[in-house]
């Protein structure tokens, strides 16, 4: 017989066939591989949370493996000399080991910080995109709520997570918090007691505070990103507005293999930053705030910053005590306010704001093409107003630091931020919405007349007119070019983005290709098609 | 060229027989596309195989690796050669970290400039366009959908035999209830035990024995120990009381000068506390009654005390009186007095509460 001769070139074919005879799933993949993704940068900021995220996961489990989560008592003889005799708890000396007796070690505790940091900086930033270009609405106020809940859990994963060192900056932060829970009315100290197993700080928290950080938090937290990305998948992605783009269709790459292959090259990038971070900047350096003492605390200690504006509202907060005079008298301390119920209003806030805006609008249908900030002059505004808000309160959380750097008062420092809490906000709604107003005003204006080109005519009569690009043929119209209605898309609005001008000319020290002739409208895909689009340009004037 | 008119007419067609002789690999990848309703409308290489663009970007891209490669082999000379161990004074060691995540983050970096420039320059662009979906409900899926949920509904019965869907609510309550006993059972914990909300360390021990005002290091506290306008952190000099066991009990001794000690002891008078202090001195707990933290920053020229948590201040001649910020409430004060041996101890426990504020506080 014949033997028969082993083909490796046809292997993989073989593979294929038998795994699809198994699983069937050559057309499932197919559609998988075909998935279509629009493309624009403020996309992306979504995969940096999600990106960072994966970091975290992975230098998360490497530090578990160091880290002892007890509060025993040891006295330290690791390499770190000025703590060596020092007693503490084992958490602190096991995250003064990873520091300085796991090789490579540090580096991991602090890609491991850089990440958390930037995992919160990213949500919130991809938050603000979805919030200021609409991509909240119907169909989607399920993956917006989705997402504020995932910014809360993040922060109690970054606050249990900064708090397990137990070092003397988190022991402070965790010692506030204990007040916290101690301020809700009625329940307080109950809660307190129990969460602490007694009077703070016991000897329990860091455990329980470990296996949250290392298993509930992150668990509820992939569990939350896992159904925030397959509902993206299955509701497809937001789109803007632009030629053959509808409320119907995506217009943009299939899925295989350039946009797989940006998303993993974009993956490293943000993994090297994140290294880079970790290696080159130093991240709280827990050796030198020496264990937690409840007697010692010094100036200028703030959290990690997504908790600031929190720090800033306490510290906001007027001393309203409110005294309730029944039986032997209770009282709601002011701490209750600020840290408590805030916190509490802004989940409601944020998470209902969908449902609030549809329903003030009446606006029921589904949307799918997103909408440019200016072109929604009420939401931008409210937008800016939480933002500024948000900031406030933020800069309030580092409010000493301010007053200590550029000597002002600390004390007008805090009234500073009691009076612009108040005011800024209203402020920043007004001129966000004349900023819309005018952007929007500008946009008709160049459709109408065309792009200022910079040429100063003078007519015979002797007056002096500056020549316009008319963006359309004459039409019929009388002034020489006809009026082009508004889609809800970028408006050129220089000559060089008419192509006058062409694009650069690539190569760094010689041109590497012949220039190409300049298109029409750069940086618009080429499709010619202008089908009818219903649902371009909602803006408020139209409505 | 019309997309649209293209896109909408495919709806109703005749799918391509992808085993017809002579279609190339993109026919059916097209053909694909088009089965998913995918309209690939626009697909342009960036480069043209054989120029001189794409050797330069493929040099580009191959010289990317390449530094990925050097970088992650640096990493790991680095990381088994250099000297990594701390030692004070020696100085090799802090350079340690800094190297790893330069190496680690040059060879991510250029891992990733790599690929991106791989997709984005050698590979073709395209505009697809894809359809949603969405407008066209599946009206008939529905009311199969709902019709066969009633249909289960209907079958389970519930509506007929009402006393099923009672029962098994009113079985599953108590299980529900199980399930959370046991958490709630376990981490519930009593917060007014031994009164420990209301007491420090420095209650007077059993055999009525005053407790003694110590230092960070044990050592008890003579008045000369601090001189006028000083301050001190001191501890009740019990076992355990320097340390985090008693995290309500760390108290600031303060040596007042001779006219704020006049000041203090009229205020001390105006409410009752005529005796708590001893000569100038006088002794405020050090937790913040605001949030908990140690109020430790003192200013002596204006004797004021800043938390420097949320600068709350309270001014210590008054009473320690909160004058700015979030705190609603006077620090407590010790009564301090000199035992026989000339060391300070406390008369007694401190008369109000200490640390933050709670509900059931007064």
């Amino acid at each position: 017989m014949k033997r028969r001769k082993f083909d490796l070139a046809a292997t993989p074919g073989k593979a294929a066939v038998g795994v699809d005879d198994r699983f069937q799933v050559a057309t499932p993949l197919r559609r998988l591989l075909n998935k279509v993704f629009p493309d624009h940068w403020s996309f992306l900021l979504g995969e940096i949370a999600l990106f960072s995220f994966i970091v975290l996961l992975l230098t998360g489990v490497f530090l578990t493996f160091f880290f002892e989560p007890a509060m025993t008592e040891v006295v330290y003889d690791g390499s770190y000399a000025p703590l060596q005799g020092t007693p503490m708890s084992a958490a602190y000396a096991s995250s003064l080991d990873i520091s300085f007796d796991v090789r490579g070690g540090l580096v991991m505790r602090q890609m491991h910080h850089w990440s958390a940091l930037l995992f919160m900086a990213a949500i919130v930033v991809h938050m603000l995109r979805v919030f200021f270009t609409g991509a909240f609405r119907k169909p989607r106020e399920t993956n917006w709520i989705i997402g504020s809940l995932l910014f809360w859990v993040g922060f109690l994963a970054g606050f249990t997570g900064y708090s397990l060192p137990d070092d003397g900056l988190s022991g402070t932060g965790l010692r506030i918090a204990s007040a916290i829970m101690l301020s809700i009315p009625v329940i307080g100290s109950w809660l307190t007691s129990s969460i602490f197993g007694g009077e703070f700080p016991g000897t329990i928290i860091i455990s329980r505070f470990f296996i949250a950080h290392v298993l509930l938090i992150p668990g509820l937290l992939v569990a939350l990103i896992s159904v925030h990305l397959g509902l993206v998948f299955k509701q497809k992605h937001t789109q803007w507005p632009g030629p053959g783009r509808t409320n119907g269709n995506v217009v943009g790459e299939r899925m295989f293999p350039r946009y797989a292959l940006k998303q993993g090259g974009f993956f490293m990038v943000v993994f090297g930053v994140i290294a880079l971070m970790g290696g080159l900047f130093q991240i709280n350096p827990i050796w030198l705030f020496g264990p937690y003492e409840a007697w010692v605390v010094s100036a200028a200690s703030q959290p990690d910053w997504y908790v600031m504006f929190l720090d800033g509202s306490t510290r906001l907060m007027p001393a309203w005590e409110i005294p309730i005079p029944i039986g032997d008298g209770y009282v709601i301390p002011p701490l209750f306010w600020p840290t408590v119920v805030l916190p509490g209003i802004l989940v409601g806030l944020s998470t209902m704001y969908p449902f609030l805006e549809a329903r003030h609008l009446k606006d029921r249908k589904s949307h799918n093409l997103l909408q440019r900030p200016r072109d929604v002059p009420a939401r931008t505004a409210v937008g800016a107003m939480a933002v500024s808000f948000y900031v406030v309160l933020t800069l309030s959380g580092a409010n000493d630091v301010i007053a200590d750097k550029f000597q002002i008062s600390l004390n007008a420092m805090t009234w500073a931020g009691r009076i612009g809490l108040l005011v800024v906000p209203p402020l920043a709604y007004y001129i966000t919405y004349r900023l819309c107003l005018g952007l929007q005003q500008h946009d008709r204006e160049v459709l109408a007349h065309g792009v200022e080109t910079g040429i100063i005519r003078r007519l015979p009569d002797g007056r002096f007119v500056e020549v316009h690009q008319p963006l359309s043929s004459a039409n019929g119209h009388a002034d020489g070019h006809g009026e082009l209605e508004y889609v809800g898309w970028v408006v050129p609005k220089k000559m060089n983005r008419l192509g006058a001008l062409g694009p650069a000319v690539r190569g760094f020290f010689y041109p590497i290709e012949k220039p190409v002739e300049a298109p029409v409208s750069p940086g618009h895909p080429p499709v010619e098609a202008r089908p009818e689009r219903e649902e371009i340009g909602s803006g408020e004037s139209r409505r | 060229m019309s997309t649209h008119t293209e896109h909408q007419a495919q709806q109703g067609r005749e799918p391509l027989d992808v085993n017809t002789p002579g279609l190339t690999r993109f026919d059916i990848v097209r053909e694909g596309a088009r089965r998913d309703d995918i309209e690939i409308v626009h697909y342009e290489p960036q480069v043209q195989p054989g120029t001189k663009a794409e050797r330069r970007l493929t040099r580009v891209v191959a010289g990317f690796f390449l530094i990925t490669g050097l970088a992650a082999t640096a990493f790991l000379a680095i990381y088994i050669w250099w000297p990594w161990q701390y030692e004070p004074g020696r100085g090799g060691d802090k350079f340690y970290t800094p190297l790893l995540g330069a190496t680690l983050g040059v060879a991510l970096l250029a891992v990733g400039f790599g690929i991106l420039t791989w997709g984005k320059k050698l590979l073709p662009k395209e505009v697809s366009i894809q359809d949603r979906h969405e407008g066209a409900v599946d009206a008939d899926g529905r009311t199969i959908t709902g019709q066969t949920m009633l249909y289960m509904a209907d079958e389970l019965g519930v509506k007929r035999r009402p006393l099923l869907g009672i029962s098994l609510l009113a079985g599953l309550a108590p299980v529900a209830a199980v399930v959370a006993a046991p958490l709630v059972g376990g981490l519930i914990s009593q917060p007014h035990k031994n009164n420990q909300m209301f007491t420090t360390g420095f209650a007077p021990a059993e055999g009525g024995e005053r407790i003694r005002l110590v230092r960070e290091d044990g050592r008890p506290v003579r008045p000369a120990d601090i001189s006028s306008g000083g301050q001190l952190t001191v501890f009740p000099g019990i076992e355990h009381g320097v340390s985090n066991r008693h995290a309500d009990s760390p108290t600031l001794l303060i040596h007042l000068r001779d006219s704020d000690a006049q000041d203090s002891r009229r205020a001390n008078e105006k409410i009752g506390h005529g005796d708590y202090m001893w000569g100038n001195y006088a002794a405020f707990s050090k937790i913040c009654t605001h949030a908990g933290c140690p109020a430790s920053l003192f200013e002596q020229q204006t004797n004021r005390l800043l938390c420097p948590c949320h600068q709350s201040q309270f001014l210590i001649t008054d009473n320690a009186r909160p004058v700015f910020g979030p705190a609603s409430r006077r620090l407590p004060q010790l009564p301090i007095e000199v035992d026989s041996e000339g060391f300070f101890v406390a008369k007694s426990d401190y008369t109000e509460t200490v640390g933050p504020d709670f509900w059931e506080r007064p």
